[in-house]
């Protein structure tokens, strides 16, 4: 009898955490609007019009993109916008997918939704420069609408993936230094992610505080009328700075586990710049590219 | 009895860090550097758009000279959107706000006058410097877009952080924080009746 309420019990704080739980993350899902297929490779063919053999062959040519240049670009054929401007569709989906690394934002997305007959180049915050609007724009009405207005999907897809590499294979020496060190924090971070070594510091700092505090107090009980007349309120000083070592603590911890947006895929390969596709790194967007239709 | 009492400071002292750093000490003033940098994001999209007016108009001039008081139209809105700026400090009022998104959408409106008129001359039409400048224009328009609903997203977060229990203590304790005002889209004349000047 007694067992069974107590079981009763547990499991009504369960319902109630998880509620509490849901009640967390529900406004944080209402606000991302589209859904967006899974970010399977460099080339995600949601829309199924690239034949295998020639999607292994661009996703060739994107691997030894990112090798040569660090730069991330992904091919997207996206089935249904669901209603959106391919432009207001296409910066989400780059800031969701994390395409490019974080800090450099150094990722472009060719986005075909050939059901709405809609193309779009969209590129990241660090390769405006080089992937200017009005390239784009050429790209596209020149290397990609022609073809996609003859029925030639893929031949269009390659013909803008051929002219964006080019493009994206010119040395840029300022992008250079800072894509250095993104690329470094990106081989750092998925480091540690894989051998599953990330220390909780904060929580460990805490663990010894209240540790310390505990023993001291016990041990004070102990020699109690000796030492202290048993006055505890000097301790605040220690207690206030720990704590803002605390929350700096806290603040600098969120940049290192912030880092990747989607790495789903196989995490293994050898860093941003190594073999094998290894997600997105947090690259963000901010509506730069040119679109078109046909 | 006396046990218990002894060790309430030690329990007091982790919770009253946890209070601290719960309510808002750090987290309030990132919001609201978080929202100022958006803003500022805002402002330099509108700061791009205005730099490329100059080489629009004289692409357009050079082959539609006659639609001249469309071409002054647009300097005109230029020099008006580009003397109003809006500091970091003034996003808590919303009359600068309002002046700011007024001078913009009037810049906005100009521009679609001239864009429009310029259907009329296929010479143009085809240019290729035109045509680039088109496409920046567009790329521009897009990037106002969204990082306005960037500035406006970090906006309600900085106002619901303040409002709420717990930060809600620290920011009015320590910080003495008021709510930041969202940018709204304003199509020209949508939001304010026309004033008239005799």
């Amino acid at each position: 009898m007694m067992a069974a309420r107590t079981r009763h019990g547990w499991t009504m704080w369960r319902q109630a955490l998880l509620a509490l739980l849901l009640l967390i993350l529900l406004p944080a899902a209402a606000q991302a609007a589209p859904s967006f297929p899974q970010f399977t490779g460099l080339v995600t063919d949601a829309a199924n019009v690239i034949p295998a053999d020639q999607k292994a062959a661009l996703e060739a040519k994107l691997k030894a993109l990112q090798q040569q240049t660090g730069r991330q670009l992904v091919v997207a054929t996206i089935p249904d916008l669901q209603g959106y401007d391919i432009a207001d569709y296409g910066y989400q989906l780059g800031r969701s997918w994390g395409v490019g690394l974080k800090g450099a934002d150094n990722g472009a997305i060719l986005i075909v939704a050939p059901n709405e007959h809609k193309v779009r180049v969209e590129v990241g915050y660090g390769l405006e420069p080089v992937l200017t609007d009005a390239f784009s724009s050429v790209v596209i009405q020149q290397a990609i609408v022609p073809r996609f207005k003859a029925g030639d999907m893929v031949g269009g897809i390659s013909a803008g993936v051929d002219a964006l590499a080019q493009q994206l294979s010119l040395p840029d020496d300022q992008a250079k230094a800072k894509l250095a060190e993104a690329v470094k924090q990106f081989d750092q971070s998925h480091h540690a992610r894989n051998r599953g070594s990330h220390i909780p510091f904060g929580a460990i700092i805490w663990i010894v505080i209240v540790g310390v505090v505990v023993v001291s107090h016990i041990g004070r009980r102990a020699s109690r009328g000796r030492y202290y007349g048993g006055g505890g309120g000097s301790n605040w000083p220690i207690w206030l700075w720990a704590a803002s070592e605390m929350m700096d603590n806290n603040h600098r911890g969120g940049g290192s586990w912030g880092g990747g947006g989607s790495s789903g895929g196989d995490s293994g390969g050898g860093g941003w710049t190594g073999g094998g596709f290894s997600g997105g790194g947090g690259g963000s967007f901010g509506g730069g590219g040119a679109s078109g239709s046909w | 009895m006396s046990r218990r009492l002894s060790l309430a400071p030690a329990l007091f002292a982790p919770v009253a860090a946890l209070a601290l750093g719960g309510c808002g000490i750090n987290s309030v003033p990132t919001a609201e550097e978080n929202a100022k940098a958006r803003w500022a994001d805002v402002q330099n999209e509108y700061q791009r758009r205005a730099d490329l007016v100059p080489n629009l108009v004289a692409t357009v001039k050079g082959y539609a000279k006659q639609e001249s008081t469309v071409l002054v139209g647009v300097t005109e809105a230029r020099a008006k959107a580009t003397s109003i700026q809006v500091s970091a400090n003034d996003l808590k009022d919303p009359s600068k706000l309002q002046q700011f998104g007024a001078a913009q959408g009037q810049l906005s409106a100009a521009l679609g006058r001239l864009l429009s008129v310029t259907e009329n001359y296929p010479d143009l039409k085809s240019n290729t410097n035109f045509l680039a400048l088109q496409s920046q224009l567009e790329g521009t328009e897009n990037r106002i877009t969204i990082a306005r609903r960037d500035y406006n997203a970090s906006v309600q977060q900085y106002n619901t952080l303040i409002r709420t229990f717990p930060n809600s203590i620290g920011a009015k304790v320590f910080y003495g924080a008021k709510p930041m005002q969202t940018f709204e889209a304003t199509a020209p004349n949508a939001q304010s009746a026309p004033t008239v000047n005799f």
